[in-house]
C-alpha cells in the first residue's frame, strides 16, 4: 500500500475547555522514524493516546493505513498494528518478561478457554510459537538473560527495553514510543537508539517517537513535528526544523 | 548494554537455574508426597478427622482457588464466593433430585456450570467500576442470592424447613454416602479441579488475568481483550467456587442450607487467599489449612492452658480478634502470603542442597 501509513487533519482536543491539540495536522510516511518534539504540555502524549484511541478527538479525523476513523478503541487500534510504549512505566510488575511479551501476542491468539483449560487442539502448538516468536523478539532486543525475571525486580533502563519487547513482539506496522529513553543515562539512550534504529531498518516498523534530548531526536529521526501549545510549529527534516525561526522561538530557544 | 545493577544481580548468584529446577523438583515432590498421603489417609484416620477436618479443608481450599482465579489472578476482588458456593449447592440439588439419572460428576460439573453463568452476570459491573464498588456489588449480589433461596421455595423442592437432606450420593453403583466415600469424592474433586485449574492459570487465559489485575489500561492498549478477560475470570471462578458449594452442602454437612453460604463464608474465603498467597495455587491449601486447622488447635491449646477456666464463648471471640491480627499483620509483612514463605523455605533448601 502507498500513500502515509498514518495522517492526522485538523484534530483538536481540549480538557475541560483547555484546548490541548489546536486543529492539528501533519502526515507520517510509510517506514520513517517520525519524532514529536515540544515542551512539557505541548500535547505530545494526548497524540499519541488519540492515535490509539485512549483519548477521543473533539473534531478532525485520523487516517490509519487509509482507513479514516473518528473514534477507534484501543485494543482495535492494537488489531490494526498500531503498538505502543508508555512514559511511565505500564509493564505487567509481577509477571517475568517472557509473559510480559507473550501478552502481547494474546491478540493473535486463536484458541479457546476450553483449549487452555485442558491443553488439547491448537493449544500447545500455538503455545510453542508464541514462546518462539517472544524469545525471539528478547534475543532482539537483547533482554534474553533477563527472560525469567519478575520485570519488577529489573533496573528502569531494562524495563523500558521490555516495554519496546512487549509492543513489538505482534510486529505493529506503526510503533508509538512515549519518551522511550526518559530517565535513561548517555548509554542507556545510545544503545535504545541503536535498537530503535534496528527496529526500523529490519523489521520496517513506522515509528512516531516523542523525546526531549535533541541530540537523540536529530541523529535518529527522519522527519520531526514541532508542537507548541497544542499547535505545529514546524514540520520537516531534522535539519529544516533547526533552522526554522518559530522553531528556535517555541522550542529550541527557550532555556528549560 | 549493561548497568551495573544487574551485573551485580547475575555476579551474585552463577548457579541461580540449577537452585530453581532443584527447587522445582522438591516441589513437585512434595506434591506427590502429598497427594499420595492424602490418598492413604482413610485407612489411618478416624471417622472423626475425616468428617470434621479433612473434608471441610479440601472443599475451603477449592473455594478458595476458585476466588483466587479471579481475585488473586485476575484482580477483582469479591465478597460474593457463599452466593455462588449457594447456586451451585442449590443447581447440583435440583439436577440429582430432578435428572436422577445423571451420573454424579456429571450433575456437579453441570451445578458448577450454572454457577460459573451466574458469576458472569454478577461480572457484568466489573467491566465499569473496580476496586472498592466492584466488592460492594458483589456483595449485592450475595446477598440478593441469599434472598432467592430462601424466598422461592422451589429451589428447595418447597421443604418446609429451611436445610434440605441431600440426596444420597452414588457413583457406578458405589455408594459414596460413607466417611470414606464422602472423602474420596471430594478428594477426586478437588485435585482434577486444581490440575484444570493450574494448567489455565500458566495459559494464555491466566496471562491475560494477570495482565488484566497488574496494568488494565496498558493491557488493553497492547489488545488483551479486557472486559472478556475479566467475564471469564468471573465464570471460571463461579464455576469452581459452585462445585465447591455442592460439595460443602453434600459430602460435608449433609444438608443443602443457604445459612452455611452467608456473608461470613465469602469473608473466610477471602481470608484464606489472602494468608494463604493471592496469585498461588499452593496458597489456596495452605490458606484453607490456616482457616481450618488453627481454630482447631486454639481449642484443644485454649481448654488445655486454661483448664476450662475460660468460657467458652470468650475463646471463640478470641479466635476472631487473633484472625483479624494475623490478617492485617499478613497484609503488611508478606502481601504474597503463606506460599510466598513456603517457595522462600524451597528456593533456601534447594540452594543448601546445591552447594
Amino acid at each position: 500500500m502507498s500513500g502515509p501509513i498514518l495522517q492526522l487533519r485538523d484534530v483538536s482536543l481540549s480538557f475541560q475547555g483547555i484546548k490541548a491539540l489546536n486543529a492539528l495536522s501533519f502526515e507520517v510516511a510509510r517506514g520513517e522514524i517520525c519524532a514529536l518534539i515540544g515542551p512539557n504540555g505541548a500535547g505530545k502524549s494526548s497524540l499519541l493516546n488519540i492515535i490509539n484511541g485512549v483519548y477521543r478527538a473533539d473534531s478532525g479525523s485520523v487516517t490509519f493505513n487509509g482507513e479514516q476513523f473518528i473514534r477507534i478503541r484501543p485494543a482495535h487500534a492494537a488489531h490494526l498494528g498500531v503498538g505502543r510504549t508508555f512514559q511511565h512505566n505500564a509493564l505487567f510488575r509481577h509477571l517475568s518478561v517472557l509473559d510480559n511479551v507473550l501478552a502481547g501476542l494474546i491478540r493473535h491468539s486463536r484458541t479457546t478457554l476450553l483449549e487452555h483449560a485442558f491443553g488439547v487442539g491448537r493449544d500447545r502448538r500455538e503455545t510453542r510459537e508464541f514462546k518462539r516468536r517472544a524469545d525471539e523478539i528478547i534475543a532482539f532486543l537483547d533482554l534474553t538473560r533477563h527472560r525469567d525475571t519478575v520485570v519488577a525486580t529489573l533496573p528502569y533502563g531494562v524495563q523500558k527495553r521490555v516495554d519496546l519487547a512487549r509492543a513489538l513482539v505482534g510486529r505493529p506496522s506503526l510503533l508509538l514510543l512515549d519518551e522511550p529513553m526518559a530517565g535513561m543515562n548517555q548509554d542507556e539512550k545510545h544503545e535504545m537508539s541503536r535498537l530503535i534504529l534496528e527496529t526500523n531498518a529490519s523489521l520496517g516498523t513506522t515509528i512516531v517517537l516523542i523525546e526531549h534530548d535533541m541530540s537523540v531526536v536529530m541523529g535518529l529521526s527522519h522527519h520531526v513535528v514541532v508542537l507548541d501549545y497544542g499547535r505545529k510549529v514546524g514540520d520537516g527534516s531534522p535539519e529544516e526544523v533547526r533552522k526554522n525561526p518559530d522553531v528556535i522561538a517555541a522550542y529550541l530557544g527557550t532555556a528549560h | 548494554m549493561s548497568t551495573i545493577g544487574t551485573e551485580a544481580i547475575e555476579g551474585f548468584n552463577p548457579s541461580h537455574e540449577t537452585v530453581q529446577s532443584t527447587r522445582d523438583r522438591l516441589r513437585a515432590g512434595s506434591v506427590v508426597v502429598l497427594l499420595a498421603a492424602l490418598a492413604g489417609i482413610p485407612l489411618v484416620a478416624n471417622d472423626y478427622w475425616l468428617n470434621a477436618v479433612l473434608i471441610p479443608f479440601l472443599i475451603m481450599s477449592l473455594t478458595a482457588l476458585g476466588l483466587n482465579l479471579l481475585m488473586g489472578y485476575a484482580g477483582q476482588a469479591s465478597l460474593g464466593s457463599g452466593g455462588f458456593m449457594s447456586v451451585g449447592a442449590y443447581a447440583t440439588y435440583n439436577l440429582l433430585l430432578r435428572l436422577p439419572e445423571l451420573p454424579l460428576p456429571v450433575s456437579l460439573l453441570l451445578g458448577g456450570i450454572i454457577s460459573g453463568l451466574v458469576g458472569v452476570i454478577a461480572g457484568l459491573p466489573s467491566l465499569r467500576i473496580k476496586g472498592f464498588y466492584l466488592v460492594a456489588s458483589t456483595l449485592a449480589t450475595q446477598f440478593l442470592l441469599e434472598w432467592l433461596f430462601n424466598q422461592y421455595g422451589w429451589f428447595s423442592n418447597y421443604s418446609t424447613s429451611s436445610s434440605i437432606s441431600a440426596p444420597r450420593l452414588a457413583f457406578l453403583g458405589h455408594d459414596l454416602s460413607s466417611p470414606t466415600g464422602r472423602y474420596l469424592l471430594t478428594l477426586t474433586t478437588v485435585v482434577v479441579v486444581t490440575a484444570v485449574a493450574a494448567r489455565l492459570a500458566r495459559s494464555q487465559t491466566g496471562r491475560a488475568w494477570m495482565a488484566i489485575r497488574d496494568m488494565d489500561t496498558a493491557a488493553s492498549v497492547i489488545g488483551v481483550p479486557v472486559s472478556a478477560g475479566k467475564l471469564k475470570a468471573f465464570f471460571v471462578s463461579s464455576l469452581v467456587i459452585g462445585i465447591a458449594g455442592a460439595l460443602w452442602a453434600f459430602a460435608y454437612l449433609g444438608t443443602v442450607d443457604a445459612r452455611s453460604f452467608n456473608l461470613d463464608r465469602s469473608f473466610q474465603v477471602m481470608f484464606a487467599i489472602i494468608i494463604g498467597g493471592m496469585g498461588s495455587i499452593s496458597g489456596n491449601f495452605l490458606g484453607a489449612a490456616f482457616m481450618i486447622f488453627v481454630p482447631i488447635l486454639l481449642d484443644h491449646f485454649g481448654g488445655g492452658v486454661f483448664g476450662g477456666a475460660v468460657d467458652p464463648g470468650q475463646l471463640e471471640n478470641f479466635q476472631k480478634a487473633l484472625f483479624g491480627a494475623l490478617i492485617v499483620w499478613f497484609l503488611i509483612k508478606e502481601p504474597r502470603g503463606l506460599a510466598a514463605l513456603l517457595s522462600r523455605a524451597w528456593t533456601r533448601l534447594a540452594s543448601r542442597i546445591n552447594r
